[in-house]
C-alpha cells in the first residue's frame, strides 16, 4: 500500500519500502488508477515536454502577454546572463528566467503545465529543469524528480490548498516552490527527510504571501513571485542538502499555510480588490479592463 | 483534510493554453460540454458573463476559451487563442453580454446556442478552479453534474418505469452507473436524469435509450479529465 495523507505518511513508506519519494509517488499512482508504470511514466514526460517547450519559447520569442502588462523580460535577463552581467549569479538567474519564461508564456496563451496552478506554473520547470541541465541529470531523473514534486503537491492539497482563490498566493507560488525544492533535493541525491526540510523552509519563507492580481490578470506580480518561487525553492534545497533542518516539521507548516490562508481577508485571495490590485495605479488599470 | 484522491496529474497538470485554469481552461471545458448538449449543428451562440468572468474575460481570454469549447477544442489545443477566425469559417456567429445579476459562483457563464433549425439549448455553468466546472442548469432546469465522468442525461416525461427502462438498457451494455440523479419541474412534466459512469458510454447506448417510449432526448457527454 502506497497510500499517504501526510509527510510523516510518505517518510514512513519511504523507509518502509526504502525507496526515494519519487518510487513511492509512481507506486501510489499506479495503485490508485491501475495503469502501467510505463504509461505514468510517458504522461509525465509529456508534461517535461510542454515545459520545455514554454522555456525555449519564452527564451527567444519577443513575448506580449494578453493584458499587455508583461513580456520579454525572459529574454532580456537571459541576454543579461549570456553577457555574464547579472548580480545572483548564472544559475540563480538562469532558473529565474526560466520560470518567467513560462509565466510569460501562459500570459500569452501559449501552453503550458499548470504545476500546480497556471499561474505559478513557471517554478517548478524553471528550478527543476535548470538544474538538471547544470549537473547533467538524465531526463530520467528529472521526470522522477517531476514525481516528487507532485507528491509534495499531493500532500498540501489533500491538507490545505493550491488555490489562490482559497489559500493566497503562499498556497500557488508557495506550493510549487516546495514542490520544487523538495525535488531538487532528491535530483541532487539527498534523502526523502533533507526533501521535507527543503519544502517546509520553501513554505515558511513564503507563509502569507497574497493573491492581489493587478486587474485581475495573471500577469503582475505573478510573474515576478514565480521568479522569487523559483529561486526560494534553489536556496531552500542548498539549505536543506547542507543538513539545514526545520524544527517546525512539513505537517505543521502546511496547517500553518492552510490556517494563515483561511485568516487571510477575501480582498487578499484573487478578487483584485486589495493589495497592489487596490493602490491608486492597479485601480486605474482595473477601470481600463472594464470598460469595453 | 479532504477526503479527494488526487492522481499526480490533478497536480503536475493539466496541460493547458494560459492563462488561468478557471478563467481559460475551466471556460474552454464548459463551452465544450455546452456544445455536446446541444448538439454539433451550431449556428448561433450568446455568452452571458457573470461576476469575475464578466469583469476579466478579455485579458484571461475566457471569451476565446469559450468559443473554443463550442467548436470542441480541448484546453490544450493550440488553436484555442485563434478560435474567433475558426468560428467565422465555420459560419459559427458569438456574441458577449455581462450581466450585473448575481450568480453563486464568480466564475458563471450562460451559454445559449441555436442550431441551423432555430432549437435553442440553454445552459448555465461556473468554472469552480483548477480547471474544473460544474453544470447547473440545462433549459431552465437546475441539475448538477461536473463532466469529470463519462455522463448521460435524458430528457424525458415524469412517468413511471422510464428510469427502469434507461438503466435496463445501460445493464445490457455492462455500463455500471456511478452516480444518478433525476430532475423535474413539475409532476408528470419534463424532467432530466444525469447518470455518471466511470466507463466510456458508447453512442448506441444514447441510440437505444432514445427509442424508448418517453424519452425525447439522450445526450453522451464525453469525461473531460481523460488523464490517460
Amino acid at each position: 500500500m502506497y497510500q499517504f495523507n501526510s509527510g510523516f505518511e510518505l517518510l514512513e513508506l519511504t523507509r518502509k519500502y526504502n525507496m526515494p519519494i519519487s518510487e513511492v509517488v509512481i507506486n501510489y499512482e499506479h495503485e490508485m488508477t491501475g495503469n502501467d508504470r510505463e504509461i505514468i511514466i510517458n504522461k509525465m514526460k509529456a508534461n517535461l515536454d510542454v515545459m520545455r517547450k514554454a522555456i525555449e519559447k519564452g527564451l527567444k520569442d519577443d513575448i506580449k502577454s494578453v493584458g499587455g502588462f508583461i513580456g520579454g523580460d525572459a529574454k532580456r535577463l537571459y541576454d543579461k546572463i549570456i553577457n555574464n552581467f547579472t548580480i545572483s549569479g548564472e544559475t540563480v538567474s538562469k532558473a529565474v528566467a526560466s520560470a518567467i519564461a513560462v509565466s510569460e508564456v501562459n500570459a500569452s496563451m501559449g501552453k503550458i503545465v499548470a504545476a500546480p496552478t497556471a499561474g505559478s506554473s513557471g517554478v517548478i520547470p524553471g528550478a527543476l529543469i535548470t538544474i538538471a541541465r547544470k549537473f547533467g541529470k538524465s531526463d530520467d531523473e528529472l521526470i522522477r524528480s517531476l514525481f516528487t514534486s507532485s507528491g509534495i503537491g499531493i500532500i498540501i492539497a489533500k491538507n490545505s490548498t493550491l488555490s489562490g482563490a482559497e489559500g493566497g498566493c503562499q498556497a500557488e507560488v508557495g506550493s510549487a516552490s516546495a514542490m520544487a525544492a523538495a525535488a531538487l533535493v532528491e535530483l541532487m541525491g539527498g534523502s526523502p527527510d533533507e526533501s521535507l526540510n527543503a519544502a517546509s523552509f520553501a513554505i515558511m519563507n513564503l507563509l502569507g504571501l497574497v493573491c492581489d492580481p493587478v486587474a485581475g490578470l495573471v500577469e503582475v506580480p505573478c510573474v515576478t513571485r514565480n521568479a522569487i518561487g523559483t529561486a526560494n525553492a534553489l536556496i531552500c534545497a542548498d539549505l536543506a542538502l547542507s543538513g539545514m533542518k526545520s524544527i517546525i516539521p512539513f505537517d505543521d507548516v502546511i496547517s500553518a499555510m492552510d490556517s494563515v490562508g483561511k485568516m487571510m481577508p477575501c480582498a487578499l485571495k484573487e478578487t483584485a480588490e486589495g493589495g497592489l490590485a487596490n493602490t491608486t495605479t492597479g485601480i486605474k488599470f482595473k477601470m481600463n479592463f472594464s470598460e469595453d | 483534510m479532504n477526503l479527494r484522491e488526487y492522481s499526480v496529474f490533478d497536480i503536475m497538470g493539466p496541460i493547458m493554453v494560459g492563462p488561468s485554469s478557471s478563467h481559460t481552461a475551466g471556460a474552454a471545458r464548459l463551452g465544450k460540454i455546452a456544445r455536446q448538449i446541444a448538439g454539433d449543428d451550431i449556428k448561433d451562440v450568446q455568452f452571458m458573463l457573470y461576476d469575475s468572468f464578466a469583469s476579466t474575460y478579455k485579458g484571461h481570454g475566457t471569451d476565446k476559451a469559450l468559443v473554443a469549447g463550442i467548436l470542441g477544442l480541448d484546453p490544450d489545443d493550440d488553436r484555442l487563442p485563434r478560435s474567433f477566425e475558426l468560428a467565422k469559417e465555420q459560419n459559427i456567429s458569438v456574441s458577449f453580454m455581462k450581466s450585473d445579476k448575481d450568480a453563486q459562483h464568480p466564475n458563471t457563464v450562460r451559454i445559449i446556442i441555436k442550431n441551423t433549425s432555430g432549437d435553442v439549448t440553454d445552459v448555465l455553468g461556473s468554472s469552480i478552479g483548477g480547471g474544473n466546472v460544474v453544470l447547473k442548469e440545462i433549459n431552465g432546469m437546475n441539475v448538477e453534474f461536473t463532466g469529470e465522468y463519462e455522463t448521460l442525461i435524458t430528457e424525458h416525461i415524469d412517468k413511471p418505469g422510464i428510469i427502469a427502462m434507461v438503466t435496463k438498457v445501460l445493464a445490457e451494455y455492462k455500463i455500471n452507473i456511478a452516480f444518478m440523479r433525476v430532475y423535474r419541474q413539475l409532476k408528470g412534466d419534463n424532467a432530466i436524469m444525469v447518470i455518471e459512469s466511470d466507463q466510456v458510454i458508447p453512442e448506441d447506448v444514447s441510440i437505444s435509450i432514445e427509442r424508448i417510449n418517453g424519452i425525447e432526448k439522450a445526450i453522451v457527454i464525453n469525461s473531460i479529465k481523460n488523464t490517460y
